[in-house]
């Protein structure tokens, strides 16, 4: 389920649900810091959980484009078929 | 016209609300003055100081004093320029020296603050081609320098060995430099980082490694090198960064290091270059902080005693501390309710520690941060625990 940015971005979102303060409405283009009330300091420790989940790393230059669950999704595909 | 400040907004409402909780602005906080190194007088009090990092005393070192009085007297109190133009005195060169003897290395570069010396030591290392491994509870002026530097950031788990070569493992195709950065007792927690095992890590992954001692120099290690000495693995770090601001008792920076492309750094790291050099009478002053430091082991001693004694008394009187016993002693609170309305009890009944919130601490939890001193007496560390019990207590902790 991981192989394509869908993939990525429905388990962020089940990574996310386990999370009983964040909304449980939340899709694809749920903006991270807005819809999800999370300070940089969350956001970066959330995708330090993914990261282990797909076997990548994101340099933080990167996470400053990224508004929406899908951009994550988007990124870290493209790291992930980078990396392979 | 846009509201230059609107993005502010939310910082705002943050400030207002800490703030309307409070009795008082705990940023805001004034010591009117010190009587010695663990006394000072806030809000007309006397008020045992137990947040002030000074671990060794030394802002109060006589012999410090006398050195900074009498350079004022012969050299005046500013260089008014940067160390690459007329910022360079004879006392610099001296201090840089010493600290090189010190730390028994080649090379030694001071920086006008310890936030400086990081932006400086790190933006000058690397760049765009490179990636730097942070530990992910690095200080602010760790973030800052990476982000100066333009570097590829990638941050590895606090203080975990395994998870770090994970993520070097990922970079094995890289060819830029590789630096990984840690510190040695982390600032708020009083965590003490695994050098050693970084650097075993290090090696396999052909990675240069930087520590910075800023809370551990003077405090740790037979002869006060920090962590590094403590652990037996000062050959393999290749970078040291650390304050004067601390144990030292004054302000400015360091970075030593063995490797002579250093030199090159005074001609590249632009807030070296950039700013002005500090004073003669702070550089003499710390130079006979360095020595009154030198001089007296026993000061470490103490200290050591005086953090074992703090950080067990408040574990005995139910508050949650970090695990390492080291002169940053924290205990952790659930809410900053909690931790805005113990921080003033504590003051008002004569106990003054820094306020953490955050996201400037781990774990998203507030923190009432103590750093202990050589100078406490045992008995004003047993006045401080009491308080916190008394005020635990109170608030049903």
């Amino acid at each position: 389920m991981t192989d394509s940015v869908a993939g990525i971005s429905g388990m962020i979102i089940e990574k996310l649900l386990a999370n009983p303060k964040v909304p449980r409405d939340i899709d694809g283009n749920s903006k991270i810091v807005e819809d999800l009330a999370f300070d940089s300091l969350a956001v970066m420790n959330f995708v330090m959980e993914i990261e282990d989940e797909l076997d990548v790393s994101v340099p933080l230059d990167k996470l400053a484009d990224i508004r929406t669950i899908n951009d994550l999704a988007g990124c870290l595909h493209t790291l992930k078929v980078a990396h392979a | 016209m846009t509201d230059i400040f609107a993005k502010h907004q939310g910082l705002r409402e943050a400030y207002e609300g800490l703030t309307a909780a409070s009795p008082r602005n705990p940023f805001e906080v004034v010591i009117e003055r010190p009587i010695s190194a663990s006394v000072g007088i806030i809000e007309g009090r006397e008020t045992l100081l137990f947040g002030t990092n000074n671990y060794l005393g030394l802002s109060q070192s006589k012999k410090a004093i006398e050195a900074a009085v009498e350079t004022a007297e012969t050299m005046g109190v500013g260089t008014t320029g940067s160390r690459i133009a007329n910022g360079t005195f004879g006392l610099h060169r001296k201090l840089e020296a010493k600290l090189a003897e010190f730390f028994r290395r080649k090379h030694c570069m001071v920086f006008s603050t310890g936030y400086q010396a990081n932006l400086g030591t790190i933006s000058a290392l690397v760049n765009k081609d490179d990636v730097l491994l942070l530990d992910a509870d690095s200080h602010a002026s760790i973030y800052d320098g990476a982000k100066l530097s333009g570097a590829q950031v990638i941050r590895f788990r606090h203080n975990d060995p395994v998870d770090l070569e994970k993520r070097l493992a990922r970079l094995k195709d890289h060819t830029g430099a590789k630096l990984i950065i840690a510190e040695g007792i982390y600032s708020m927690t009083g965590n003490v980082a695994p050098l050693d095992k970084f650097v075993d890590i290090k090696t396999r992954h052909g990675a240069y490694l930087m520590a910075d001692e800023a809370h551990s120099f003077g405090v740790l290690g037979a002869h006060g090198r920090g962590v590094a000495e403590m652990q037996g693995c000062e050959d393999g770090i290749d970078f040291v960064v650390g304050t004067f601001s601390k144990s030292l008792g004054t302000v400015g920076g360091y970075c030593v290091t063995n490797h002579d492309g250093v030199d090159l750094m005074r001609l590249c790291s632009r807030p070296y270059m950039f700013t002005a050099s500090l004073p003669p009478e702070i550089i003499a002053a710390t130079m006979a902080a360095l020595e009154d430091m030198q001089a007296r082991p026993e000061l470490r001693t103490k200290l050591q005693e005086n953090a074992a004694r703090l950080h067990a008394g408040l574990q005995k009187v139910g508050l949650k501390t970090g695990e390492h016993v080291s002169p940053v002693v924290a205990v952790t609170l659930e809410t900053v309710d909690q931790a805005v309305g113990f921080w003033n009890a504590l003051l008002e009944n004569g106990v003054y520690v820094n306020l953490s919130l955050p996201p400037a601490t781990p774990d998203n939890r507030p923190l009432l941060r103590c750093s202990v001193m050589a100078a406490h007496s045992p008995e004003e560390i047993d006045r401080a625990v009491a308080v916190f019990g008394e005020v635990a207590r109170h608030f049903g902790l």
